[in-house]
């Protein structure tokens, strides 16, 4: 326990509000009658239905297939029928319903048999491929796609740092997780080493879980090493955590890998554990319940449970309770819909109340006191890239290196005129990259334009080439036939044999179809032969009258 | 004092060989000026403003014979940054010229005879179909010209505005209270 620490810039240090839920044990949730399960509830492309409306499932069975290479698969907590595939309630912070397959249970929770895999037989990449499956995604928040990270591809990687330590207010599902299922972190964290091939193993857990800290310290074969990290936000972002373990500093627009260091969540690790040994999909994470409702605490909520099914395990909003947030206060969004379900992302519901929660203050003007890029935990100046995203001046916020910014939200926290610096760095960034987007689109569509013409061109050309060469053999030909006809002797021949086919066939056309003034009925012959006599009389007179 | 003259008159020659060649040799293929237009222009190629594509257009406001507001789906945003690139003033788009929210073509299958009239409008190929097949539209290539409309002789494909969802999602411009000023 030796191990030099090093102390990032910045930083805050909110309430913790930590003991509300982390007293009691991780309840589970009765069987519920409905589940909503989200097709996109990680990052990259959503998962591709494979169910529709009226068919049955299992519980575990894959009803989402991933679709293209940062995708993951979703599946069916519990057996029943599919009600239907379509838009509805996610949690997400525009409240805009997503693509959802809602499943009514039958109440007998029965399950597809689970193949618990043997890891250290397996080759890496089929382990990937199974791993990426069963639907893992980082539970720490950011939902990536697990069998990815999984992957060196081609990177040396010497250190695997898993992150216990749940900086965020309120929150407490890794640390009753760690408290509770220690054994079983274990297991799945020696999977990652060995999928990685990494020789040093951290646990980091942020000194004020001290029962965590002893479970896993007790749990923990030689080779992993517990590291008891001091308490503060944002102490548990990745490339925090990455610094004050190792002293490795992020690289701008980098990852974390490109020092040779991988970090996954404790939480990823428990259901890696699951997965391998268990042979089980990502069916159920543990979410924490607090704020203003009657029983906090921590649940395991199968994926898709709705929110008003959770809140009402934890005994339901208290009065005067005032909205909930998805997330912890720092990071999270207002929920806007209570329909919305669990994700893998979701590890926290926080019922606000006025107290606790208060409104935001009016926003004052920037007074220029510089505590925001004191704060900063990225070393940024938030000032300055608010200014530039204020008056949509997005290439200057960019040169600011507004894209490092990883929204912890400690600027707007120690702002002492309270303005929302989080909320214009989220709008810039989505500009940015809904231009970048269109310039893209514009290349493509320029690109393609350009070739049409191209080709268009091209086919022209091709045309009156081709036309050009025919003339001149045209030319030639006339000029082979007219100056020596005789040259071949069975020109004659063959004409012969052609024209002999063709009256064959001529005959052979007249004796098979009828001419039309053949068979006709008397009527219609009998006008014919009046025609015929009155054209007759007309030309005889015409005949006359020239005459 | 001839000498002199000759060192002059040589220097001259020499440095006027290397402008010479330098001229050939880095020579510019394009008008910069052109490319730069075009690469603000948003290439939808519906040819709105007037000229035959997006290219045409930035080529006539380089000579100065267009004006820069002609631009609809550049909307106000891309006169703007015409402006700034040319030392203009900004103004607004012209008469009878309205930005239009992004909208991308659907065909009918169930009517589309198939006459491919409309692959051979399409401007950026983004329409596959032959001959007596049904024809369809890739979305992710469609700019939302509407180049494709008036020729189909069963009046089959419509726009369809593209609508906001989870993954296009923007997040919006903050609005807070600001306290009056006493």
């Amino acid at each position: 326990m030796s191990r030099q620490l090093f102390t990032f810039n910045g930083g805050v240090h909110p309430e913790g509000h930590k003991a509300e839920s982390n007293a009691t044990p991780i309840r589970p949730m009765p069987l519920l009658p409905r589940y909503v399960v989200p097709l996109r509830q990680h990052i990259g492309a959503p998962a591709r239905p494979l169910v529709q409306a009226g068919d049955a499932v299992l519980g575990g069975q894959m009803i989402g297939a991933p679709e293209g290479y940062v995708s993951t698969a979703a599946h069916a907590p519990t057996s029943g029928r599919v009600v239907a595939v379509a838009p509805h309630a996610v949690p997400h912070p525009s409240g805009l319903f997503d693509l959802c397959v809602v499943i009514e249970a039958d109440g007998e929770d029965r399950s597809i048999d689970f193949q618990p895999l043997d890891w250290r037989k397996l080759d890496p990449s089929a382990l990937r491929n199974r791993i990426r499956e069963m639907g893992l995604a980082g539970l720490g928040g950011a939902v990536f796609p697990s069998y990815i990270k999984l992957n060196p591809s081609g990177q040396t990687l010497h250190t695997l740092i898993l992150n216990g330590a749940e900086c965020e207010p309120w929150i407490t599902c890794d640390d009753r997780l760690m408290r509770e299922r220690a054994a079983e972190i274990v297991l799945g964290i020696e999977v990652m080493a060995h999928t990685l091939g990494v020789k040093t193993i951290l646990i980091g857990i942020e000194d004020n879980k001290p029962e965590a800290l002893a479970a896993m310290g007790a749990a923990a074969p030689s080779g992993m090493e517990v590291v008891a990290v001091p308490t503060g936000y944002p102490g548990g972002g990745g490339k925090q955590l990455t610094y004050t373990l190792t002293g490795v500093e992020t690289p701008t627009g980098g990852r974390s890998t490109d020092a040779g260091i991988q970090v996954f969540n404790v939480g990823t690790a428990y259901s890696l554990y699951r997965a391998v040994y268990l042979g089980e999909p990502l069916l159920s994470r543990v979410v924490t319940v607090t704020g203003h409702v009657a029983n906090p605490g921590n649940f395991e909520a199968r994926i898709g449970t709705p929110m008003t099914d959770l809140l009402a395990a934890a005994g339901g909003a208290l009065d005067g309770a005032d909205g909930e947030i998805v997330g912890g206060p720092m990071m999270g969004f207002d929920l806007m819909d209570q329909a919305a379900p669990v994700t893998k992302s979701v590890n926290c519901l926080i019922v606000k109340d006025p107290v606790r929660f208060p409104p935001r203050p009016t926003t004052l003007p920037c007074i220029r006191c510089g505590a925001c890029a004191r704060a900063c935990p990225a070393d940024l100046q938030p000032f300055e890239m608010y200014w530039f995203s204020r008056a949509k001046d997005f290439g200057k916020a960019q040169s600011y290196n507004l894209f490092d910014c990883i929204e912890c939200g400690c600027c707007a926290y120690v702002c002492p005129s309270h303005i929302p610096l989080v909320d214009f760095f989220r709008f810039a960034k989505s500009e940015i990259w809904e231009r970048e987007q269109e310039k893209h689109g514009a290349d493509q569509a320029r690109q393609r334009h350009e070739f049409k013409e191209f080709r268009l061109e091209r086919e022209k050309r091709e045309k009156a080439e081709k036309f050009a060469r025919a003339a001149e053999k045209n030319k030639e030909a006339a000029a082979t036939t007219t100056t020596d006809a005789t040259a071949d002797p069975d020109a004659e021949k063959k004409k012969a044999i052609l024209q002999a086919a063709l009256d064959r066939a001529k005959k052979a056309k007249e004796a098979v179809t009828p001419r039309n003034t053949d068979n006709l009925p008397p009527r219609v012959e009998k006008e014919i032969a009046e025609i015929e006599a009155r054209r007759a009389q007309a030309e005889a007179k015409t005949e006359s009258g020239e005459g | 004092m001839i000498s002199a003259i000759l060192v002059m008159a040589g220097i001259g020659l020499a440095l006027g060989a290397i402008l010479g060649w330098a001229s050939v040799r880095y020579r510019v293929e394009d008008d910069p000026l052109v490319e730069k237009i075009d690469a603000i222009l948003p290439q939808t190629q519906c040819g709105q403003c007037g000229f035959p594509g997006c290219k045409p257009y930035a080529e006539a406001i380089a000579k100065g014979e267009a004006d820069i507001n002609k631009c609809p789906p550049g909307g106000a945003d891309g006169v703007k940054r015409l402006a700034e690139l040319l030392g203009v003033e900004a103004k607004p788009l012209g008469e009878g010229l309205e930005p239009k929210p992004k909208a991308i073509a659907v065909i009918d299958e169930n009517t589309c005879i198939g006459c491919t009239l409309c692959v051979q409008a399409c401007p950026v190929d983004a329409i596959i179909g032959a001959a007596k097949q049904m024809h369809t539209i890739i979305a992710d290539q469609c700019t939302g010209c509407e180049l494709c409309l008036p020729p189909c002789p069963v009046d089959c494909i419509s726009m369809e505005v593209v609508k906001e969802d989870v993954a296009n999602w923007k997040w919006r411009y903050p609005v807070h209270m600001m306290k009056r000023e006493a």
